[in-house]
């Protein structure tokens, strides 16, 4: 059977793995899972550390960049997002 | 003004500054609620009530639907206190979701980036009950100062502190124009609405609403709500939201907790002279 990915996003309250979550997705490639908007009210995992620790493999962590001049007090995307996936059999 | 204008408190502005959010539970008659499901089912309210820019007023005169619900003392409370009088009809849309329509919306803010303080709010009036399993819209309190491009912000699912419009036929709610948003599955057999209009001011933003208590030692502490989602950009939320309050009193002056003082503090006089002072 052919392995498929499944990718879980994990936004924490600053760039540290241990910092807790905030918002979440969950993008399931082997069709097992169907997620959608406003289908879980708490977090999978508190931080991307605990899920590492469930066997989350990291693959791609945010860069930190200085913030435009003028716009330092400014809000807009989530900047701390990280990208996790499991190899999962379809 | 006409006296009988319940106008919201400068607490409930707070909270609007805050979340970008007001909430009214079954405040549309149930008279009012049924004719507008009357409407609807009649393709009454589709389409443009007319053209973007047209005064709200003038929309719907002869409805004893939608155009009684805009007409509510009430509801012009609401309009007046947020966006002033002789506000802007821009849009409405009567969303509807369909039985057993199992997939959410994304989240959206519903325009291109904007960059004034001055606001646009759009009301969400649910005409019938909404539990839970019928969906109603998904709202994150306190996104609305942020600025993003309409799904851009599409990729989370899940935010904590996401708010579900639960509600009983009649509620309204009043919200920022950049607020993030989404409609949520409908797992029922009945189709579901919810009307919402965007409205424009047409004066400057400024102590619109019941100011008797606009020195309310609650502000402070509204205004320094921390909505969870958002991490360690909270101590920004709150800056933005000090300007936002700035801007709605014309009181520059205004802080809380120090926090736009203390970056304004760019002292230009010689020690001499502040000696001398």
């Amino acid at each position: 059977m052919a392995l498929k990915q499944k990718l879980l996003f994990l936004y924490t309250a600053s760039p540290s793995l241990e910092s807790g979550t905030g918002a979440w997705a969950v993008y399931d490639g082997t069709g097992k899972e169907t997620h959608t908007t406003g289908d879980s009210s708490q977090p999978p995992y508190r931080s991307v550390l605990e899920a590492m620790k469930d066997g989350w493999r990291v693959i791609h962590i945010p860069q930190i960049l200085p913030l435009q001049p003028g716009l330092e007090l400014t809000t807009s995307y989530l900047r701390f997002e990280y990208v996790l996936e499991k190899m999962e059999e379809a | 003004m006409p006296a009988d204008i319940p106008l919201l408190s400068t607490v409930q502005m707070a909270n609007f500054a805050a979340d970008g959010l007001l909430r009214f539970d079954e405040l549309v008659p149930e008279e009012i609620n049924r004719e507008v499901m009357r409407e609807l089912d009649a393709g009454q309210i589709q389409g443009h009530a007319a053209p973007a820019g047209a005064l709200l007023h003038t929309l719907w005169p002869d409805s004893k639907g939608i155009g009684a619900m805009l007409r509510l003392p009430q509801v012009e409370g609401i309009i007046q206190s947020l966006v002033g009088p002789k506000p802007l009809y821009d849009h409405h849309a009567a969303h509807r979701v369909p039985p057993k329509h199992e997939e959410g919306q994304l989240w959206h803010v519903d325009a291109i980036i904007d960059t004034r303080i001055h606001f646009d709010i759009q009301l969400f009036y649910f005409p019938h009950d909404t539990p839970r399993e019928m969906g109603g819209t998904l709202f994150l309190p306190g996104s609305h100062l942020r600025r993003v491009h309409e799904f851009d912000v599409s990729r989370p699912q899940n935010f904590l502190g996401q708010t579900p419009v639960v509600c009983k036929a009649g509620t309204v709610l009043a919200g920022h124009h950049d607020l993030w948003h989404c409609a949520q599955p409908n797992l029922t057999d009945t189709m579901r609405y919810m009307i919402k209009i965007r409205i424009n001011p047409t004066v400057r933003q400024m102590l619109l609403w019941d100011t008797s208590d606009l020195h309310d030692p609650q502000v402070e502490r509204i205004l320094a709500r921390n909505h969870g989602w958002y991490g360690e950009d909270d101590r920004l939320e709150v800056c933005n939201r000090i300007r936002l309050w700035r801007f709605l009193t014309a009181d520059d002056r205004f802080d809380v907790q120090y926090w736009l003082t203390r970056l304004e503090n760019q002292p230009e006089a010689s020690a001499a002279q502040n000696q001398s002072a």
